[in-house]
């Protein structure tokens, strides 16, 4: 029936397939049932992707002279790369290769062997139709650009710069804050070297700021994306500065005469002032102030101007606009980072309607010499020295109703916290905590110094926090009410500050931003990454990667890790030079074209193309992103989409359905 | 046990390469059961679902389709899904203009990470085809579709 020479190939893969597939039984099954198909060999293997696997295809094509090979074995997103190679490696076309799912899609979702044994061999005589529909194809080979866009200026995102600028690539840095620095900018200490977080973090502000292969684009938003590895072309809005930084010298003379005090709600997180022209915090790199339109007297009232007055070299310049730049690279590293969980959504407790309440960054900025307090931890009236501290652990984290994830760094935070709070006033403190986990080196130890220290640990969910109270010595306390579930007592506990370790979570736009780079984000919000434990800075979409806290809550050292390794993936691909990409593309049979039309308004990247003169339509084979949108919409079925082409998909519905099993069966069409 | 009881549908589903199958995939390693009646094919995005393809699986001898794909606005190629969903809203009207029950075509919406929602609706699918009984199309084809043909009892294309 057929010139082709299949071979079917099951894995076991260990017990994971064959604990519920009978893998030899479909492996016999395919060679007699579909041998008028074309099947010659049916195997089955205990690990198909084992080099020893891969021989044994390799072995048949050159012996068996195989066209056309199936593999029953795990998703096609791990292991289709494996097998295309091992055809390669025996000279047969790598995309006469074709991967059936029979793990992810049976063996690990089913329990019924019988029923998964037949639903196997249902999806090989499917793979089998399919397969017999491809054609050799040649991988597409695109240049890569050696530029690199870094999307994000916080710990991750600067390391991610550092790293390709020092490998001799050029590198945007996009940071819609008038500053980078991120989060970590904001700290005070680090646990749990209690490292001071400027000292550390500011030179490698300045290094991202000086170096030569790093072009810094701060106050500025990417608004758009297009194209694909190797030359994507994104667009910037530089937001207006109102401040001319090739005259700025960063004096500050401007921010000192402004007469406007806004509370600094992205900074200073709501605890302190800043000016309408101001530069976030001293060491802000770059060192040019940026202009609150929003709040400035001059913008809102029509006077003032005080700034420009005074700036000694005429930097000042209210009429400059936004502005939009366009820029050519060839990877992207998103480093968006996260955004605190508003600690409002609980209402019991109390957090923005009892005073002194804290949120984590409240508290940092507190902490900080350089913060809104100089450092002195105070209760809200600026002046009062707590005497007893409580610290609430997984507030929104770990909570069905908030967020169900462990925000992973809270538990150190917090033990940090009790730390500064105990060496800095003398203060006792408690730590409210559901399980304390300090999982990562030196992490423990810190754990045990706290707890020497004297710091009462509580095991068990805050209930309420309130200023409710009736016991004697609790005047003018806030109570914290918690069932310590080691003794199995409901207690109150009056204290005077509250400080609540709030959970990360992603940015409030993750949806936008995912969208703009066309990646997925799970439903928790964090972007997803490849593959969670293989490939976790890489993205399902080629040349975008991912590091620090966009893809999950995690600390400075884990943020720092990211940002390296997908500079490390990026600087990868710039040596390769090249990268073949998937040749999913469609194509216009020009003699068929009716000229219709209809699949010119289908495309969203402008790849089709209508010659007025002839009538007819082209496809842009370097626009076509290969999602077949005109191959099925194509009235004349003058297009055609190679990899996923209409014969292909019928043919392999009819496998699925197992119309090829017995052509009795098969209805006249 | 009548006829009825034991009755097992196929069910032909279409994946988005980008969501849904990998929300598939993600059932899988997450080990969600959910019954066996469907077999999945993997396209590069749901627009590419031509509704010849729909059509196909039920004359083939499907009992029901699914159709998945991104979430809308969130399409891997901006907005093409929405494009399969006029197609769908479509062949929902045309099913009904041949005879066949128009639930039998669903439609599902899976992202990536939504692996426990795709094994969910797959169930409820089954329980859904399994409630409307076999389709037996190819039978009604073979009459020229004006009427039902005495034909001997099908023998059940078992998988």
């Amino acid at each position: 029936m057929t010139e082709e020479k299949i071979g079917v190939y099951v894995c076991h893969c260990g017990t994971n397939i064959a604990g519920t597939v009978d893998v030899e039984n479909v492996a016999k099954w395919a060679e007699t049932a579909l041998a008028h198909r074309g099947v010659v060999i049916g195997r089955d293997y205990k690990f198909m992707c084992s080099s020893l696997g891969q021989e044994l295809v390799e072995q048949d094509i050159k012996e068996l002279g195989l066209t056309r090979v199936v593999v029953a074995a795990c998703s096609p997103h791990l292991h289709e790369k494996t097998f295309r190679t091992a055809c390669k490696n025996a000279g047969l076309n790598p995309y006469m290769c074709e991967l059936v799912s029979i793990r992810e899609q049976v063996s690990w979702v089913h329990t019924d062997r019988a029923a998964a044994t037949a639903k196997s061999k249902a999806m090989i005589s499917g793979g089998v139709e399919r397969v017999l529909h491809h054609e050799p194809l040649e991988p597409l080979r695109v240049p890569i650009s050696p530029h690199t866009l870094v999307v994000g200026g916080g710990i991750a995102g600067i390391q991610a710069a550092l790293e390709i600028a020092d490998a001799g690539c050029h590198v945007y840095l996009v940071e819609r804050e008038p500053s980078i620095g991120g989060h970590m900018a904001q700290f005070d200490k680090t646990f749990p070297t209690l490292d001071c977080s400027a000292c550390i973090l500011t030179p490698r502000m300045v290094e991202a700021g000086t170096h030569p292969n790093i072009t810094l684009l701060t106050w500025a938003e990417v608004t758009r994306v297009d194209g694909y590895v190797g030359s994507f072309t994104v667009t910037v809005r530089q937001k207006a500065r109102k401040v001319l930084t090739d005259l700025c010298t960063g004096c500050g003379i401007c921010v000192e005469k402004c007469p406007k005090k806004v509370i600094d709600e992205v900074f200073e997180a709501g605890l302190g002032y800043r000016k309408a022209v101001y530069t976030p915090f001293p060491q802000a790199v770059p060192k040019y102030p940026v202009m609150d339109v929003e709040n400035c007297t001059y913008f809102q009232k029509g006077t003032c101007r005080a700034c420009e007055k005074f700036c000694p070299t005429g930097a000042i310049d209210f009429t400059q606009e936004d502005e939009y730049i366009t820029i050519e690279v060839g990877n992207i590293i998103l480093a968006t980072g996260y955004d605190l969980f508003d600690a409002r959504r609980i209402p019991q407790y109390g957090y923005g309607r009892l005073a002194n309440v804290f949120t984590s960054l409240e508290f940092e900025r507190m902490t900080n010499a350089a913060g809104p307090t100089d450092g002195n931890i105070v209760l809200r009236d600026g002046v009062t020295v707590p005497e007893v501290v409580g610290i609430v652990h997984c507030v929104g984290s770990r909570d069905l109703r908030y967020n169900n994830y462990c925000s992973s760094i809270c538990c150190m935070q917090s033990l940090k916290f009790a730390h500064l709070v105990h060496e800095r006033t003398g203060a006792i403190v408690y730590n409210f905590y559901i399980d304390m986990r300090t999982t990562a080196k030196a992490y423990d130890e810190f754990y045990q110094r706290v707890m020497e220290e004297g710091t009462h640990f509580i095991r068990g969910k805050v209930a309420e926090i309130t200023d409710a109270t009736y016991k004697p010595g609790e005047k003018g306390k806030l109570i914290i009410q918690v069932e310590d579930t080691l003794i199995g007592k409901q207690r109150r506990i009056p204290v005077d500050m509250v400080i609540l370790s709030s959970a990360l979570e992603p940015r409030a736009d993750h949806k936008q931003t995912a969208h703009l780079f066309g990646l997925a984000c799970s439903s928790d919000g964090w972007m997803i990454e490849r593959h969670p434990k293989l490939d976790p800075v890489a993205t399902v979409t080629e040349g975008i990667f991912i590091a620090g806290c966009v893809q999950g809550p995690k600390d400075i050292p884990a943020s720092v890790a990211q940002g390296a390794a997908a500079a490390a993936r990026v600087i990868g691909k710039i040596q390769q030079g090249e990268i073949s990409l998937e040749p999913i593309k469609a194509s216009v049979d020009q003699e068929k074209c009716s000229g219709c039309r209809i699949c010119n308004n289908l495309c969203p990247f402008n790849a089709i193309l209508f010659h007025e003169d002839r009538m007819v339509t082209e496809i842009n084979p370097a626009l076509c992103q290969g999602c077949g949108t005109c191959v099925a919409a194509c009235p004349a079925g003058a297009i055609s989409g190679t990899g996923f082409s209409n014969e292909q998909i019928l043919g392999q519905i009819e496998g699925l359905l197992m119309l090829n099993v017995n052509p009795l069966q098969r209805v006249p069409a | 046990m009548s006829e009825q009881e034991t009755f097992e549908p196929v069910i032909i589903g279409f994946t988005c390469n980008w969501c849904s199958y990998r929300a598939a995939d993600m059932a899988g390693t997450a080990r969600i059961k959910y019954p066996p009646n469907v077999r999945l094919i993997r396209l590069m995005c749901s627009g590419r679902l031509d509704p010849t393809f729909v059509l196909k699986a039920f004359s083939g001898g499907a009992d029901g389709v699914l159709i998945t794909g991104c979430h809308p606005g969130e399409c891997h190629y901006i907005e093409q899904n929405y494009k399969m969903l006029r197609r769908y809203l479509l062949l929902k009207r045309v099913l009904g203009g041949m005879g066949i029950e128009p639930d039998r075509l669903k439609l599902v919406w899976a992202s990536a990470a939504e692996g426990v929602r795709l094994a969910n609706e797959i169930t409820k699918l089954v329980e859904e085809i399994r409630a409307l009984g076999p389709l037996n199309w190819p039978q009604w084809q073979m009459g020229n579709g004006h009427h039902a043909m005495e034909v001997s009892q099908p023998e059940e294309v078992t998988a």
